[in-house]
């Protein structure tokens, strides 16, 4: 089956201007910098990252919210990156964002009422008089009374609000949900419930998502394939467990060992990596593999070139952008 | 014994109500000694820390009742030069977010050497000598230069590590850390809290960590107490509590965290929401909630009752030897 959404070399870059009365161009945030990706239809795709390392970016790149510098973003056949406003417009539709701050993705003056009924009206999907009843089983979808359907924001707790931005993104039954960090700002009891409904919809739906958090055991949990980014590009890219489990490019092991597991005994006896400094700037990133200045297993060949994200042996079900993978994982 | 803290009641009078954020709250904490603090937002645990520092925003809040004893001292009722006098010296706390903590019109240099110059009365080129040590000590590379940095020229990490060299610069004896990795990526989480482990292990201070994650607490902390509305719902050593859990809340907390629980299964909930604290109830606050309730558990509010002398819990049914 083809896959419903495939990013061929995406880049966004941002320019970066300096100066005051003459502006002139000092390079540019290289956000995401060449990432190829297909997404199958109900598949969960779960993208991980530090701040700052593009996974924000790609979503918005691949709802069109940005302009694309280069590559390609098709769905279903269609090059959205090519098309024109109108196209893009159409195509919207399939494709819904749930972002990270309930709080401040609704608009507090609007009813949620008024909220969940906001797409059904733009795109014309419904006749005036269905909106209601549409909004009112959109909201038992998400499992909230739609009773509540003439109450402000202010009236909710975060995760409910969470649940009428996810009915907000169901409205126009879409093929693919980009969900950005959508459970971060929620209390542990409340994250689970999020997590539950979320992968009950892709199930009962047949929706492909695309899941973006930093925090890898909810990834782990509701993701079927993980891709690692680091400044802008994919490292590693395999099914959820294993990549999780057995982690092969040294920046996903850091990662991984740096996540605190709330179990004492384990927690005590492990040796955790702990990678020196910061993440560097994607405006001047280091020669070769950007990783190799943090990298515990850097040498000079790493500066070389940029590693491609590859196989290591052909059949392999997961890819690694480091030259140093196989003599490391042995 | 450190610190001593008897039946602390913090209240906000609001238009709204009375919001009863922190309802009889008692601990202690030796010297050296790492409590850990955990419960959702609301809970109470940050107001029970700002309430000991005299930082609770006085109206609409007020300490109703409680003794918190430091070292003789009682904090919630000493004249305020003596909490001058203890606070920023001999306790210190970092918050969640660095930026905002840090003075963005000051260089750090005069942020980091303040707390020397107020307590210690030395001059500012000793204040500055000490100030640098410092923060070769919390790891800033190149740190004869940064130190007359401006804050936005450091990344939340370095922030970060710059708010513990300004807490620590006095070595205090506890250090009350308010969530400070939330804010912070997975990697740089684990650099902070190594260093604050080291610190920790240099100069013999306790710790109070406050957070919402059982991952952090598990491994930096020897004691750990649950919040739950406003109460402790369950206080006992590290291992005790994450291997046995006695209370109904804290068993509910570890089962809803994914990385425990098998992959593909539905996840194990908490049903509905914390309750509404300024509404008045009477018996356990989290009986909505809990599967096991009974009715009994709606009548008679909960007291914290030993299962073993350093495991301490509030669940009534607990009590009785009927779960």
């Amino acid at each position: 089956m083809p896959p419903i959404l495939e990013l061929r070399d995406v880049k966004t870059h941002f320019p970066v201007h300096q100066g005051f009365l003459v502006r002139r161009n000092a390079g540019a945030v290289k956000a995401v910098d060449g990432v190829n990706l297909a997404l199958a239809r109900g598949e969960v795709l779960g993208l991980v990252g530090e701040s700052g390392c593009g996974k924000s970016t790609l979503a918005r790149t691949i709802m069109q919210l940005v302009p694309t510098t280069g590559g390609a973003v098709i769905l279903e056949g269609k090059n959205l990156t090519a098309g024109g406003a109108d196209e893009v417009g159409a195509v919207r539709r399939d494709m819904q964002m749930v972002f990270q701050d309930p709080y401040a993705s609704l608009n507090p003056r609007m009813t949620v009422h008024d909220t969940i009924a906001e797409p059904l009206l733009v795109h014309r999907v419904c006749a005036p008089a269905e909106v209601t009843p549409r909004v009112a089983e959109l909201m038992t979808l998400v499992g909230l009374a739609p009773r509540f359907m003439q109450k402000y924001p202010h009236e909710f707790s975060g995760g409910q609000l969470q649940r009428i931005a996810i009915a907000r993104a169901l409205a126009l039954n879409p093929k693919i949900i980009i969900a950005d960090e959508p459970v971060s700002a929620l209390d542990v009891s409340i994250q689970a419930q999020i997590l539950n409904l979320l992968s009950q919809l892709v199930r009962k739906m047949n929706l492909s998502l695309i899941f973006i958090a930093h925090d890898l055991s909810v990834v782990k949990h509701i993701s079927d394939r993980v891709a690692v980014m680091y400044l802008g590009k994919i490292v590693e890219l395999g099914p959820a467990v294993e990549v999780i489990e057995h982690p092969r490019h040294p920046y996903t092991r850091a990662l991984i060992s740096a996540i605190p597991t709330p179990n004492p005994d384990v927690e005590r006896a492990r040796k955790r990596i702990v990678l020196p400094g910061d993440p560097p700037s994607p405006i001047n990133p280091p020669r070769g593999c950007a990783f190799h200045p943090r990298c515990p297993h850097a040498q000079e060949r790493c500066q070389a070139a940029v590693p491609p994200l590859e196989k290591l042996e052909a059949g392999d079900n997961r890819e690694v952008a480091c030259i140093r993978a196989e003599e490391i994982w042995q | 014994m450190l610190l001593s803290v008897k039946d602390l009641r913090t209240y906000f009078h609001t238009r709204s109500g009375v919001y009863r954020a922190v309802d009889g709250v008692s601990f202690d904490l030796e010297r050296g000694e790492t409590l850990g603090i955990v419960g959702e937002s609301g809970s109470g645990k940050s107001v029970t820390c700002y309430s000991l520092m005299g930082l609770v925003p006085q109206p609409p809040g007020r300490i109703e009742s409680g003794v918190a004893m430091f070292d003789g001292v009682d904090l919630l009722h000493c004249a305020p030069h003596r909490l001058q006098s203890i606070r920023g010296k001999r306790i210190s706390m970092i918050f969640q977010d660095p930026m905002t903590s840090l003075n963005p019109y000051l260089r750090i240099s005069e942020q980091l050497i303040e707390p020397l110059i107020i307590h210690e009365k030395i001059s500012r080129k000793a204040a500055l000598a000490r100030g640098l040590e410092m923060l070769e000590a919390v790891g800033i590379n190149d740190a004869a230069k940064r130190i007359h940095y401006h804050p936005h020229e450091f990344s939340g990490g370095m922030r970060q590590r710059v708010m513990i060299a300004m807490a620590l610069i006095t070595r205090p004896e506890l250090l009350i850390a308010d969530e400070p990795t939330t804010a912070l990526d997975v990697t740089v989480q684990a650099q902070i809290l190594e260093l604050i482990k080291k610190m920790q292990k240099e100069s013999g201070m306790a710790v109070i960590f406050i957070t919402h994650d059982l991952g952090v607490v598990s491994g930096l902390c020897d004691r750990v107490q649950v919040m739950y509305a406003g109460r402790i719902v369950e206080t006992a050593g590290t291992r005790t509590l994450f291997y046995q859990p006695r209370h109904p809340y804290t068993i509910g907390l570890q089962r809803s965290i994914p990385s425990l629980q098998q992959k593909g299964r539905e996840l194990f909930t908490i049903k509905g929401l914390p309750p509404d604290i300024s509404k008045n109830f009477t018996g356990c606050a989290f009986a909505d909630r809990c599967e096991l309730a009974r009715e009994s558990c709606r009548q008679q509010q909960p007291e914290l009752k030993p299962v073993t002398p350093e495991h301490q819990q509030a669940c009534l049914r607990v009590q009785a030897g009927e779960i």
